[in-house]
C-alpha cells in the first residue's frame, strides 16, 4: 500500500507546478525545464512565495520516458480526468471552467482531501504548470515537461508542497507518505504502462495455493 | 482446478485452487495440455531465489488450448493451440519492440523488488517469485496468461505435445546459448552441465555449425544423450577437465564455453566446497564453480555464453583471467519470442525433435515426488512432463 500511496499526490501537483519553477529560480535552482512560459511564471511569482512559504516544503523531481509519440503523451495528461487512472490515491480530477480543476484525493481513514487548481503555464507538446488556488486546503505547484528523445517521449514531473499545519497538514503529509518521490516514481511507472501497453499489469485476483 | 504450489523450501504440493480470470484486457486463459519441471524450478524448491510466497503456484514451461480471451485480444481465438512463453512481454516498449523481450519493461506488477537488487526492474516471468512479478505458473489445469496478444504462438496439429513444449524455454535458452557463442563453422564449444538447456545447447551449437562440441557433466545417462548428440563427452568427477580441454583441442583452448549450470553448480572440487560454506552463511548466494572453470578454460579472446541462472552474488570469480584473455561474456534470460518462427522451422523441418529430452511423464499429482526425482538426478530424470488433464 505504501507504494501506492502516491497517486493522490500528483493531484496535488497538478494542483501547483508553475509554482515550483518560481522557486527553483528564485534558489538558483537548476532544475528549469524549458525557458518558455516564464513570461507568464513572472507573474505568479510573487504570488507563489507567498504561498508557498519560500524555501519550505517538499520538492520533487522524477522523470520517465515513455514509447509513444510525444503529441498522445501530451494529450493524455493534459486531460486531467485521465490522472486517477495511474495515481491510486487520486479519487478524481473535474475540469471546471477555463483552466480550473477540482481535485479530490484519498485521504487516511475514509477522509478526503479537495482543492482547486488552475494551469499557470501551457504549451502544447511541452509543458505544462499548475498551481492550487489562493485559499485551498494546500498550497502546491508542479510541472511536467515533456520532451522527445530517441527512446520516445520523456515526462519530467517537479513537485513542490508545502502543508499547512493541523488536521489536513496530517492528511497531506500521509498522502504523500515517507517517500514522496517513490510514490510518484511508481505513479509515472503505471503512467508509462498505461500508455504503452493500454493496461496496467496486476496479479490482484489471481488464485494461489491455500496455505497462504 | 488442480495447481503445484510451492509451500516453503522443499515443501511442493499439489492443491486446489479456484480457477483463474481473465483480469485484464489483454489476457487470455489456456487449459494447459502439457507442462515441464525446468531446472531453474529447482532453484526454486530449494530456497534460493527470495520473494516466493507460500502458496505460488509454480511452473513456467506450458502449452495448451485457448479458453477464453479478453476484448484486448484480437489475434488468439478459442481453440487455438499455443506454446506460451516463459517470459511475459507487453511487445510496445522499447525493449520489445527492440527484439529484447526478457527486458520487458511492462509486465511486472511489483517492480519494485527486482529495481531494488538489480538496479531496474526484471520482466515478469511465470511462477519464478514476486520479484519476477508474482504471476501463477503453468504447472496447472488452467493458466491466465497477460498480453495474450503478443506471447501465445501457434503451433501445428501435426507436431505432438512434446515436440513443440520446449519452445516455451530450453529450447530457445539453449539455442540463445550457442547463438551467444558467435560460432565461426568448424569451432569447437565445451558446454558444461548436461541437463535438458544444456542437451539443446549442445544440439544448437552443431545446427549454427560448431565443429565439435565437448560436454562436461558428472551423470552418466546425461553424457550418454550428448553423446547421441554427437559431442565428445567429460565426466568431471573423473577427468581433469582444463588438461583435457586442452590437450584435446592442441593446446589452444575451446573457441567458446557455455555454463549451463547455473547458481548451483555440484562439483569435487576445492571451490564447491567455499561456496557451499559460504552459501550456509549467507555470506554469498550463489555457487558458480561451473563458470569458474568456463572462464578458466576458454580459449583467449573466446566467448562464455551463459544460460545457467544467477540470483544474487558470487565471488572468486577470475575475472584476471578474463580480462587477460580478452574474453565476451554474454548472458541473461532468453528473448523466447525472438527465436519460435525459427525455432519451429527446425522442428517440423525434422532438424531436431525436442522430444529426445523426457525422460518422465505423468499427471500434475505427482508433481511433488518428480520435482525431488528431478534435482536429485535418481532414475535416469533428465526432463519431465506432466499432463494435467
Amino acid at each position: 500500500m505504501a507504494a501506492t500511496k502516491w497517486a493522490t499526490w500528483l493531484p496535488v501537483v497538478a494542483a501547483g507546478a508553475v509554482g515550483a519553477y518560481a522557486v527553483m529560480q528564485r534558489r538558483g535552482h537548476a532544475h528549469r525545464a524549458n525557458g518558455r512560459g516564464t513570461g507568464m511564471l513572472a507573474d505568479l511569482e510573487s504570488d507563489t512565495r507567498q504561498q508557498l512559504g519560500g524555501a519550505a516544503g517538499v520538492h520533487i523531481e522524477e522523470a520517465v520516458t515513455v514509447n509513444r509519440p510525444i503529441s498522445e503523451v501530451y494529450r493524455f495528461w493534459r486531460n486531467f480526468e485521465n490522472l486517477p487512472r495511474f495515481m491510486n490515491h487520486l479519487e478524481s480530477v473535474a475540469q471546471r471552467e477555463a483552466g480550473v480543476s477540482h481535485w479530490v484525493a484519498k485521504g487516511p481513514a475514509g477522509t478526503r482531501v479537495e482543492w482547486d487548481a488552475r494551469i499557470i503555464n501551457e504549451i502544447d507538446d511541452k509543458l505544462i504548470g499548475w498551481q492550487s488556488l489562493e485559499g485551498s486546503m494546500i498550497s502546491t505547484a508542479g510541472s511536467v515537461n515533456f520532451r522527445e528523445t530517441p527512446r520516445g517521449t520523456e515526462v519530467r514531473v517537479h513537485l513542490q508542497y508545502s502543508p499547512p499545519a493541523g488536521k489536513v497538514g496530517a492528511a497531506i503529509a500521509w498522502l504523500f507518505g515517507e517517500e514522496p518521490s517513490v510514490q510518484i516514481r511508481e505513479d509515472l511507472r503505471r503512467f508509462k504502462q498505461l500508455l504503452e501497453t493500454g493496461e496496467i499489469p496486476t496479479i490482484h485476483g489471481q488464485p494461489f495455493g491455500g496455505a497462504r | 482446478m488442480k495447481a503445484v504450489c510451492w509451500e516453503g523450501t522443499n515443501d511442493i504440493r499439489v492443491e486446489r485452487v479456484p480457477d483463474p480470470m481473465l483480469l485484464n484486457p489483454r489476457d487470455a486463459i489456456v487449459r494447459v495440455t502439457s507442462t515441464a519441471i525446468c531446472g531453474s524450478d529447482l532453484h526454486l524448491m530449494d530456497g534460493f531465489i527470495p520473494t516466493m510466497e507460500r502458496g505460488d503456484i509454480l511452473g513456467h514451461e506450458f502449452m495448451g488450448e485457448v479458453v477464453d480471451v479478453g476484448r484486448g485480444v484480437k489475434n488468439l481465438q478459442k481453440g487455438d493451440r499455443v506454446i506460451v512463453p516463459f517470459p511475459i512481454a507487453c511487445g510496445r516498449c522499447y525493449f520489445c519492440t527492440n527484439d529484447m523481450w526478457s527486458a520487458c519493461d511492462n509486465s511486472n506488477p511489483q517492480p519494485a523488488k527486482s529495481e531494488l537488487l538489480y538496479g531496474y526492474p526484471a520482466s515478469a516471468l511465470f511462477g519464478y517469485s514476486h520479484m519476477m512479478g508474482g504471476y501463477a505458473g503453468g504447472q496447472a489445469e488452467y493458466v491466465r496468461v497477460p498480453y495474450a496478444d503478443v506471447g501465445p504462438f501457434k503451433v501445428p496439429d501435426h507436431l505432438s505435445d512434446e515436440q513443440v513444449l520446449f519452445l516455451t524455454d530450453i529450447f530457445p535458452t539453449g539455442y540463445m546459448a550457442a547463438e551467444n557463442c558467435n560460432i565461426s563453422r568448424g569451432e569447437t564449444v565445451a558446454v558444461w552441465g548436461c541437463g535438458p538447456v544444456g542437451q539443446f545447447a549442445i544440439r544448437s551449437a552443431y545446427l549454427l555449425g560448431a565443429g565439435r562440441v565437448i560436454a562436461i557433466d558428472t551423470v552418466p545417462e546425461r553424457l550418454r544423450m550428448a553423446e547421441e548428440a554427437g559431442a565428445e563427452t567429460l565426466d568431471s568427477l573423473r577427468d581433469d577437465v582444463f588438461d583435457c580441454l586442452k590437450r584435446m583441442t592442441g593446446g589452444i583452448g575451446p573457441d567458446a564455453c557455455i555454463d549451463a549450470v547455473g547458481m548451483e553448480a555440484h562439483g569435487a572440487h576445492i571451490d564447491y566446497w567455499y561456496d557451499k560454506a559460504k552459501t550456509m552463511a549467507f555470506l554469498a548466494t550463489d555457487r558458480a564453480s561451473a563458470l569458474r572453470q568456463a572462464i578458466h578454460c576458454c580459449r583467449k579472446g573466446g566467448t562464455v555464453s551463459i544460460p545457467g541462472v544467477y540470483g544474487g552474488f558470487i565471488d572468486k570469480v577470475p575475472f584476471g583471467a578474463a580480462f587477460s584473455k580478452g574474453l565476451t561474456l554474454k548472458m541473461g534470460q532468453t528473448h523466447v519470442h525472438r527465436y519460435l518462427p525459427k525455432l519451429l522451422r527446425h522442428i517440423d523441418n525434422g532438424d531436431i525433435d525436442p522430444s529426445f529430452v523426457v525422460t518422465h511423464r505423468a499427471p500434475l499429482d505427482e508433481a511433488p515426488r518428480l520435482y525431488k526425482t528431478f534435482r536429485d538426478k535418481k532414475d535416469g530424470c533428465v526432463k519431465v512432463v506432466l499432463k494435467p488433464h
